[in-house]
């Protein structure tokens, strides 16, 4: 967890993904592995659901970076993963991706919940620090990444997966806003 | 029990098609042992090697995967124990190169060096089978049962350093290397 700014009242109301969107953008990549840590951000709108769904195999792991080459290491037989967690593992995890995922050239998929993110600004704007450097953060390592805040974002999902297996390359979905479950 | 001696045993039980992951000077004394295309030598650092071996094991569950880890390895990634051992990785065989130093990193001693029970901790994470050997006679004579009991089994091998092999880093990290056995893998 990291220190979270206090939502203050008149903060717009936004709207947020579907949980059940993401779920079926997984799938629709073809991924039915699911390695992951919880993470509040996700945790009702993702992880729970996929916990229940029989076209996932989840296993859950103590720490971030052992998913890292969980995932890595499934990917040489063309088996398709995704690593779940918060940006706080993502931090913990950096040496884990730069060696496997960069250096080894291999597929780790990434969905990141940013625990702390006010709902309704783009992650480079929150108050929270553990929040606003995660986007400069990948950057700086030139791993690639994309946005899913609202409805809709969803749609890029098995595009974005698709590439990071074509390409040998890791892919970090930034979850900016808490999944809805339906 | 010397760490060449005990790996020289284990290599008549290795099957071909078994995938064997393997770290830092175990990985180099079983390069130079047993050169096989199924070999998995790239796992990065700080402990992974187990976390490699459950990915291909959960992929893989035709083979068998051997994981030839090393102490100080295991202790900057306890939590595997209890990941692998939830997973219930049937094919999964840890085997652990305890000499209690950091032998690549000028052999410095682990904390608790002379103290720390890693087959208790393997065994307190629930794995199906533990076992600790410091004689390779009793070693080799269990290897076939290790090996054909359902995973995931931690054998932790309580030796010195043996033969000094070379430490070739740049082969570990090589797309060469990731090359021979993503093919080797998928040829079937």
């Amino acid at each position: 967890m990291v220190a979270s700014p206090q939502p203050t009242e008149d903060a717009p109301q936004v709207a947020h993904p579907s949980g059940a969107a993401i779920i079926a953008a997984i799938k629709a990549a073809g991924v039915g592995e699911i390695v992951a840590l919880p993470d509040i951000v996700t945790s009702d709108g993702l992880l729970w659901p996929i916990s229940r769904d029989p076209d996932f195999r989840l296993t859950r792991i103590c720490k971030e970076d052992e998913g890292v080459s969980i995932c890595g290491a499934m990917s040489y037989n063309g088996t398709r993963a995704v690593l779940m967690m918060q940006q706080t593992g993502l931090m913990d995890s950096l040496n884990a991706i730069r060696a496997i995922g960069v250096d080894y050239e291999l597929p780790v998929v990434m969905m990141v919940g940013l625990q702390g993110k006010e709902p309704h600004i783009l992650p480079d704007q929150s108050a929270s620090y553990g929040v606003r450097i995660i986007r400069p953060v990948l950057d700086a390592m030139r791993l690639s990444h994309s946005l899913i805040e609202e409805p809709g974002d969803e749609d890029h999902v098995p595009q974005a997966i698709e590439e990071a297996y074509a390409a040998s390359k890791p892919h970090i979905f930034l979850i900016g806003r808490a999944p809805e479950a339906s | 029990m010397y760490r060449d001696a005990a790996l020289k045993a284990l290599i008549p039980y290795v099957r071909e098609d078994d995938i064997v992951v393997a770290v830092y000077q175990s990985c180099f004394d079983w390069l130079a042992l047993n050169p096989r295309d199924l070999n998995y030598v790239a796992v990065g650092a700080m402990g992974q090697a187990s976390s490699h071996g459950l990915g291909l094991a959960l992929a893989n569950p035709d083979r068998r995967v051997i994981v030839l880890d090393g102490d100080g390895s295991l202790l900057m990634n306890l939590g595997t124990l209890v990941t692998i051992a939830n997973a219930g990785a049937q094919n999964l065989y840890h085997f652990l190169s305890a000499n209690r130093v950091y032998e690549v990193n000028g052999s410095q001693p682990l904390p608790g060096a002379d103290r720390v029970d890693f087959a208790a901790m393997a065994w307190a994470a629930g794995y199906a089978g533990v076992q600790r050997f410091t004689e390779l006679e009793q070693f080799s004579v269990a290897l076939p049962q290790v090996l054909s009991s359902a995973g995931p089994q931690f054998v932790s091998m309580e030796l010195t350093a043996g033969a000094p092999y070379p430490r070739d880093y740049a082969y570990i990290h090589s797309a060469q290397a990731r090359t021979s056995f993503r093919e080797a893998l998928n040829r079937r």
